[in-house]
């Protein structure tokens, strides 16, 4: 009884608190154990086998023409393509900043108590998220043909003046505009899961204190709702850099895609160079990726589980008092 | 129905200028207040005076946090009149008309009616100094200097001078009760709201947050308590009143109510709670 009680206790905690009083056994340390490990044979067999198939398939490519390794090395560090990777860079993150902000003003809106605010948030929504992005790229690289006057008057029964729209927006400004306004709708929605992961209280003990709503927002629901709106936006920004490639529709074709295609174009060399953009897109999207993750580890602290020790938690809250100034600048912007 | 009971002798505060120190504090005649179909308010009238403090007891659902939370308008009644200050709650009266406040409006009367929640709602992201301080600054715009030395004093008057600079998971359930009382008193208030202000704590650190909120009785602070420590309301208390069913069975002197309840349906809820 005491024998398998003693053990117990040492297989649990090994560092038993001297202050709770055990039995009489003296907590000495048991042997550990030595057991014959368990044999996973068809892991390494897997394994094997998927590494000889991946050896075989580099081999092969390595040299087969149409892959044309040449031309992929002579293009991979062309100034035309590293031209067009920031010009992709730069659709992605005009995108994002507008999406972003407008994406919070639609979610307020959706959730004001305003019930036009709420319809017209609703409606934006519906439109485009209901409609495919490279649909609606389409159409704003119509829309000069769409709106190409102003008429001034009383609609349907007097105008006083047409005057014709002269100024062609650029191409890379319909682009950004495109992409924006569809990101805005997918924003909205994670900054609304984000404002509604708030506890209640956090808006009552605001309001309890005289803070308008405005303040509420800015200085107590946005600030905290971040740990839930940063996550999911970098999946987003990844996402977007990849649906830059759709601004061909608009027809934009600086981007990173757009450009390797013209030059293939001229060259007839299209598989290598569609190799040279993967790897620029690969590139950008495994930098994305390792902020990403350092970035999840961080909104991810100190949520599930019990208080924290004290230096975790110093740690974790620092992290959220510098996202508060994130969620104010966003605030000030929009 | 009143609550207010002579001899209570904690009137100490004089009455802000420009109020009549007669009148109550809060006036409720005759509140009424429906979720849907589901009445939790009937025809509540009782007056809290200057420098009293009530405590509010019965089982849960009988209407005595909502009750709280109309006095502050974070509910609106349905019928009947409130008045804090004299002030009516929530509403303008012109004539015999009342007009619904604009949420400005609503917000500068609440910022005079401090209160205390059961589960704290601290702001998780701010050190107990900036949760004292946030609104003093937005609200009334006091200037930073001004606004951290009285946040450092509030503080310090609830025993945490040396936990300013801590965010709210790194104090125990206590503490953060007195910071979140600290945060109520820093807008100054003339009346403050408890509502179950213990009942999230661990028993062994109830008596830390009842001895600020008896120190604050001590320096005249009109309360409303929703409590169920019959003990802070026969000691602190000045009246007790007991809720069931949405209206007060019965109202007087805490230890008369304790010691001796008139209505059965006190002496039901007394013997199981006491």
């Amino acid at each position: 009884m005491s024998d398998s009680r003693s053990s117990g206790e040492a297989g649990g905690t090994p560092s038993a608190s001297p202050g709770v009083p055990m039995a009489s056994v003296p907590a000495q340390r048991p042997e550990a154990i030595r057991a014959v490990k368990l044999r996973h044979p068809w892991r390494i067999a897997i394994a094997v086998i998927l590494i000889v198939l991946l050896v075989l398939f580099v081999l092969d490519a390595a040299q087969r023409k149409a892959f044309g390794w040449p031309d992929v090395a002579k293009y991979l560090f062309d100034i035309r393509i590293s031209q067009a990777a920031l010009i992709t860079l730069e659709l992605t993150v005009y995108s994002m900043i507008i999406g972003i902000i407008l994406g919070l003003i639609l979610a307020v809106m959706r959730l004001s108590p305003n019930p036009v605010l709420k319809a017209v948030a609703w409606l934006y929504l519906w439109i485009f998220r209901g409609t495919p992005v490279y649909v609606q790229l389409v159409f704003w690289g119509l829309i000069t043909l769409i709106y190409n006057t102003f008429v001034i008057g009383i609609p349907f029964v007097h105008t006083w003046a047409v005057i014709p729209i002269t100024w062609v927006p650029p191409l890379f400004f319909i682009s950004v505009v495109g992409l924006s306004l569809n990101e805005a709708a997918y924003m909205a929605e994670i900054v609304r899961a984000g404002l509604l992961s708030v506890d209640p209280g956090q808006e009552e003990a605001a309001k309890a204190l005289g803070m308008s709503w405005w303040q509420t927002m800015r200085r107590v629901v946005i600030p905290q709702s971040m740990r839930v709106i940063i996550p999911p936006t970098g999946n987003e920004v990844i996402s977007m850099l990849k649906t830059t490639t759709l601004v061909a529709a608009v027809p934009f074709t600086l981007d990173l895609f757009g450009r390797s295609r013209d030059i293939s174009a001229e060259t007839f060399t299209p598989i290598p160079l569609l190799i040279v953009a993967s790897l620029w897109y690969l590139f950008f999207t495994s930098i994305l990726m390792v902020g990403q993750y350092f970035l999840e580890k961080r909104f991810s602290r100190g949520t599930g589980r019990g208080r924290p020790a004290v230096g975790v938690a110093d740690a974790g809250v620092n992290a959220s008092g510098a996202v508060a100034g994130v969620g104010i600048d966003i605030g000030g912007k929009g | 129905m009143s609550g207010s009971v002579s001899g209570a002798a904690t009137n100490t505060n004089p009455a802000p200028a420009g109020a009549q120190a007669s009148s109550p504090m809060v006036e409720a005649i005759a509140v009424s207040k429906s979720f849907g179909s589901n009445e939790v308010l009937k025809s509540i009238s009782l007056n809290v005076r200057r420098g009293e403090v009530m405590c509010v007891i019965g089982p849960s659902g009988s209407g005595k946090s909502t009750f709280l939370r109309c006095i502050n308008h974070l509910e609106r009644i349905d019928a009947g009149r409130l008045y804090v200050d004299g002030q009516l709650v929530g509403y303008r009266q012109k004539g015999d008309k009342l007009y619904e406040l604009k949420p400005g409006e609503a917000a500068l009367q609440r910022r005079d009616i401090g209160m205390v929640f059961q589960h704290f709602n601290l702001f998780p992201h701010m050190t107990a100094l900036e949760n004292v301080t946030e609104a003093p600054m937005r609200v009334k715009g006091l200037r930073k200097q001004d606004a951290v030395a009285h946040g450092r004093e509030l503080l310090a008057r609830v025993g945490l001078g040396n936990h300013a600079s801590h965010y709210p998971s790194q104090l125990s359930g206590g503490q953060q009760q007195r910071v979140a009382i600290a945060r109520a008193l820093a807008m100054e208030p003339k009346l403050m709201l408890f509502d179950e202000p213990t009942s999230a704590l661990d028993p062994e650190l109830v008596g830390e947050v009842l001895d600020v909120m008896r120190g604050l009785a001590e320096s005249g602070m009109t309360m409303v308590v929703v409590t169920h420590e019959m003990g802070f309301a026969r000691e602190v208390g000045d009246s007790l009143v007991f809720m069931d069913g949405g209206v007060i069975v019965e109202a007087g002197d805490p230890r008369q109510v304790l010691t001796n309840p008139q209505h059965e349906r006190t002496k039901a809820f007394l013997s199981k709670v006491l």
